[in-house]
């Protein structure tokens, strides 16, 4: 578990990050932010980048700031600033909740969102976030920005839209409408683990019935995703155990969840059904509220 | 009577004995002094790496080890070839089993690799970075056989002519035909404890340093048998007893498997003898999940015979045990103890226990904490539970129409097989702790309170196990004690500190018996050039061997310094007593007195006063028990089970257990919470699962779930004291392993109960996914 030899730059800014970057990146040179999964993937030698550029140290990428109704989360904010509300309202407080469930208290004081999503592990809460809350991730390289949609970014397990040249310098989330409310449930074998499953709602409601519904799964396909039938299921309907059931189902019938040696489908699937209903209901529980 | 708990500061001499005082080996611990293996380092030290193999079963066809010789900074590559002098790892001197011998494990392996791990060649280089830069160049071609998973899969080979079915172990007595053929009741249950192990802190690790100036070769970093081992490599490298000697540091936890020698321990002696520079290995946590001893995994085909009222007519278990790719240290023991403690504290009228020990393309097993006890107690509560579900009767009320009464006692268990020792229960009021144990739980009531949340649709239910330990296993150890001048006074032991508080433990005793304040004993455990003999640490055998041993050599020192005392101060003997190091006439406090110290210098060799007098205040001592002693249990588990996800939680536990007599009530129930915990491990997280071609799937903790802070539940403890062992002066029995032993057995029965479905739970560790098996396969049984 001793990583092998690698050439280390600690970047001053942005620019020169991105420049170095250019330089290495075709010789497996990896941004390092948090390090918390790339460091333990390099002491068992499955990583071995000949380069690392650290950018910890670029003052500005640790900018976490809401303006013009937009949560901009820069590339070095941690889990921990997600330890209490960054926003007013449900957005806050669902990202707080989730920030609670990833890893431990340690690796959440040196992980960091843009990270994860960097990662992209199918089993992660913030992968799952950016997915359903419709995120905008800016990405610059030597030859300039561009921003990708949450949805478009996040690809399959570990593999993201961003070139091997691009630094995930931001990420960007429009503030829900005030009376949106959100829930979330996971479950994992222990505290601290990888989810197996787990599901983030959020709907508004208007004359008693639920609009602008939104259900992403995490966890149980080799990426997170919305499942449009069971917003369908969800939209215009009253909240309450009904259609609650039946956004659940329509969750169990369109996932295609991951197999492996310890977990079968059917039991991913099952998790995942049984999640969706908790999340709404504690969506619908905090309506109530 | 219930022990005192609670810490205290007193060193009063005569209440030094089973008090909670403070533990004299924290200090270091918990200010950072302490050394562990990684902390020991020698000038021009080398760094090991083994290259293990990735292949469960194959023929080595090639190793081309050119590349990394030629890396600069690699001192030297070794395969087999290199160390052709050098045998298996052999067994300890009493487990020697001929016909086991061909499946022992060779330093690196020969031609032929057995488990995903199995070492293969040693890398030394400057740095422990450039000794893996030199593994990973190493180039071995595999040609791969036939890989067997499971102990119940059909046989194969283990080498040319030899079988992987390495013994079949019977144990029995009683009329088993006929205790079968006249049953009201035969229950059959199939059931599976799954493979885990200790996974201590520490990983391991060796320094073997070569002191050419004395000609004394040196292994650091020993742990839990020190003197045993150094038996065992005295055989293996042919040198002279005076040749090697073997050094214990602090240890990071040892579980039974920390401590037992492995390929690694002697590979790092045989290096540094002969490139001429201390070799450092430190395992890496991958390899520690696939090269550790493993334990555990055994599938039971288990059926008891009842009558109508659920006495028990006899119990017959056909068991596969897995015993991964090699025979270890041990031998067949923990199948044979598995066998011999299965009937545990029941009348049993007829017996029989037939063992398929068998080698699998995983890594070897040997002992972890309650070996073969905690898979034999699961067995045996289960089919109670079973006995009690099938007749229609209180779980509880079947066990106590079972159990050994204390009329009873001493209580012998005699076997058919002549080479099986009996087993004497020294003392014991079995019923008497399982109704402390319920009442203090508040059973009745509780299940009261279940059933209605059962009613209203909750899935809770509690469960028992109740467990015979057994501990105390001798012939002998001794220990020597010796006053300085100074007055401090020096306990050498052969035992071994594995965190378990043994220097405090031993202090207490000493200071008790010879009356000195216990914080001036300094204790020295695990170094073989203190002390030519030692039992260790393991099995739970250290308070009562090396603490019996350590009573009888501090009385003898007692003798002594009152024989010397009662010249000096015109008293008799008799009429003297210590207390905290000073002597007085037991009639006359305010009399003539003098110390310890004192009495040490009138014995200084040349001394004028000596007389006749062998010099020297030391004393050297050996407690011989006729005998094991058995110690029992009792664990009460209260479960949750969540339908939706099958994820368990477990809302209370309750380990009664009764000691003899606790040495230090605090240390036996911190013994008895790090057993528990390491139990729900077994019963509900951990498991060494592998794919059908033999690879590893836990080789990292991401994957082998120890249980943490927060899924550990607030374990209630009950140390009761109701039948100190007679075997020994100071009624101790044992405390190590009363934490672990009943814990799966109690959380299955109880996971039973909360699915309102008896005997579903067949299988070690209970996963959330089992559960929703279970549940879904209930569910399509009743649509």
């Amino acid at each position: 578990m001793k990583p092998a030899a690698f050439e280390y730059h600690a970047a001053r800014s942005v620019e020169e990050a991105v420049a170095t970057l250019a330089e290495v990146a075709p010789d497996q040179g990896r941004i390092l932010a948090g390090g918390q999964s790339l460091v333990p993937t390099m002491a068992f030698r499955l990583a071995t980048p000949e380069h690392l550029v650290d950018i910890n140290g670029i003052e500005e990428l640790g900018r976490l700031a809401v303006e013009d109704g937009v949560l901009s989360i820069g590339a070095c904010v941690r889990h921990a600033a997600f330890h209490r509300p960054v926003t007013d309202g449900g957005l806050g407080a669902i990202l707080t909740f989730m920030a609670g469930h990833i890893g431990h208290y340690p690796i959440r004081q040196r992980g960091t969102f843009c990270g994860s999503l960097a990662q992209a592990d199918p089993s992660s809460e913030w992968c799952l976030a950016a997915v359903t809350l419709d995120a905008t991730i800016t990405a610059q390289s030597t030859r300039g920005r561009r921003t990708i949609a949450g949805a478009d970014f996040i690809q399959g397990i570990m593999t993201t839209a961003l070139e091997d040249d691009e630094l995930l310098v931001e990420t960007r989330i429009a503030l829900p409408a005030a009376d949106t409310r959100f829930g979330f449930a996971e479950f994992s074998r222990r505290a601290g683990d990888f989810a197996l499953a787990m599901a983030l709602v959020s709907f508004r409601l208007s004359g008693g019935v639920m609009h602008d519904a939104r259900l992403g799964i995490g966890g149980a396909e080799d990426h997170p995703r919305r499942i449009p039938q069971a917003e369908a299921a969800l939209d215009g309907q009253p909240p309450g155990s009904q259609a609650f059931e039946a956004a659940a189902a329509a969750v169990a019938a369109a996932l295609d969840p991951m197999e492996d040696a310890g977990t079968s489908a059917q039991y991913r699937r099952e998790l995942a059904q049984c999640l969706a209903r908790r999340a709404l209901e504690s969506a619908a529980e905090s309506a109530a509220a | 009577m219930a022990a005192e708990t609670g810490t205290e500061t007193g060193t009063e001499t005569s209440q030094v004995l089973g008090r909670s005082v403070e533990r004299l080996e924290d200090p270091p611990l918990v200010t950072g002094d302490a050394r562990f293996a990684g902390d020991i380092n020698f000038p021009h030290q080398l760094h090991m790496r083994v290259v293990r193999s990735p292949h469960a079963h194959a023929e080595i066809t090639s190793i081309d080890c050119r590349a990394a010789a030629a890396l600069p900074g690699i001192f030297a590559v070794w395969t087999a070839a290199d160390i052709p002098d050098i045998g298996p790892v052999d067994f300890r001197a009493d487990r020697a089993s001929e016909n086991l011998k061909p499946y022992r494990q060779p330093v690196l392996a020969k031609g032929r690799v057995r488990y995903v791990g199995d070492p293969v060649v040693a890398v030394f280089a400057e740095d422990p970075y450039l000794a893996e830069d030199g593994a990973e160049l190493v180039a071995v071609d595999y040609a791969e056989l036939r890989v067997i998973v499971a102990a119940d899969q059909e046989p194969g080979e283990f080498s040319p002519g030899l079988g992987t079915e390495a013994a079949l172990l019977t144990h029995s007595f009683g009329d088993i035909e006929a205790a079968f053929a006249g049953a009201h009741k035969v229950i059959a249950l199939d059931l599976l404890t799954g493979r885990h192990s200790g996974v201590p802190l520490e990983t391991r690790g060796a320094i073997g340093r070569y002191d050419a100036a004395n000609d004394i070769l040196e292994l650091h970093g020993a742990a839990k048998v020190i003197h045993r081992n150094k038996e065992t490599l005295v055989a293996m490298l042919g040198c002279d007893p005076a040749q090697l000697h073997l050094h214990e540091c602090h240890i990071g936890g040892g579980f039974g498997i920390r401590g037992e020698l492995y390929p690694e321990d002697v590979l790092v002696l045989v290096a540094a003898k002969r490139l001429g520079r201390p070799v450092k290995w430190i395992e890496d946590r991958h390899e520690h999940l696939m090269c550790a001893n493993q334990g555990r995994e055994q599938r039971h085909l288990a059926r008891i015979a009842v009558d109508k009222d659920g006495h028990i007519l006899g119990i017959d278990d056909e068991i596969f045990h897995d015993q991964g790719g090699y025979v270890r240290t041990h031998g067949s023991n923990v199948a044979n103890r598995t066998m011999c403690m299965l009937t545990g504290l029941y009348h049993v009228p007829a017996f029989r226990a037939v063992t398929h020990f068998r080698l699998t393309n995983k890594t070897p097993c040997a002992t972890y904490r309650a070996p073969g006890r905690f898979e034999s107690t699961f067995v045996r509560e289960q089919l109670i539970d079973a006995v009690a579900a099938e007749l229609n009767l209180d779980r509880v009320t079947v066990r106590r129409r079972n159990l050994i009464p204390a009329s009873d006692f001493p209580y012998r268990l005699s076997f058919d097989e002549p080479h099986v020792g009996d087993l004497n229960f020294d003392s014991g009021d079995y019923a008497l702790l399982l109704d402390k144990a319920l009442t203090k739980f508040g059973w009745d009531d509780l299940q009261a309170d279940l059933a209605r949340r059962r009613e209203g649709g909750e899935m809770v239910g509690t469960g028992i196990g109740m467990f015979l330990e057994e501990g105390g296993r001798g012939p002998s150890d001794g220990a020597k004690i010796a006053v300085d001048g100074a007055g401090g006074v020096e306990v050498i032991t052969g035992g071994a500190s594995l965190g378990q508080g043994f220097e405090t433990a031993m202090a207490q005793i000493c200071a008790a018996a010879l009356g000195v304040g216990y914080k001036s004993i300094r204790v020295i455990h695990g170094q073989t050039d203190r002390i030519p003999y030692g039992i260790g640490a393991h099995a739970t055998r250290a308070t009562v061997l090396t603490g019996g041993a350590v009573h009888v050599t501090a009385l003898k020192l007692r003798a002594k310094a009152l024989d010397m005392a009662a010249e000096l101060l015109q008293a008799p003997a008799e009429a003297l007593e210590i207390s905290d190091g000073t002597i007085r006439r037991r009639d006359d406090a305010a009399g003539a007195t003098m110390t310890l110290a004192e009495v040490a210098r009138r014995l200084a060799p040349g001394s004028k006063v000596l007389g006749g007098r062998e010099p020297g205040l030391w004393a050297e001592g050996f407690f011989n028990p006729t005998d094991t002693v058995f110690p029992y249990g009792v664990h009460l588990a209260q479960v949750k089970v969540d339908p939706g996800t099958g994820g368990i939680t477990v809302e209370r536990f309750m380990v009664a257990y009764d000691v003899g007599r606790a040495v230090n009530p605090a240390m036996v129930e911190g013994q008895l919470v790090g057993g528990c915990l390491q139990g729900l491990g077994g019963a509900l997280y951990e498991e060494f699962a592998y794919d059908e071609n033999g690879q590893p799937l836990a080789v990292t903790l991401a994957d082998y779930l120890l249980p943490t802070l927060g899924e550990a539940p607030e374990v209630e403890v009950l140390v009761t004291e109701d039948a100190p062992s007679p075997l020994n002066p100071l009624g101790i029995k044992s405390a190590g392993e009363g934490g672990i032993n009943g814990v799966g057995a109690a959380i299955a029965g109880a996971v039973n109960e909360a699915i309102s479905i008896p005997g579903a739970v067949r299988r070690l560790p209970i996963t959330p996914q089992r559960i929703r098996d279970i549940l879904r396969a209930a569910a399509g049984r009743t649509d």
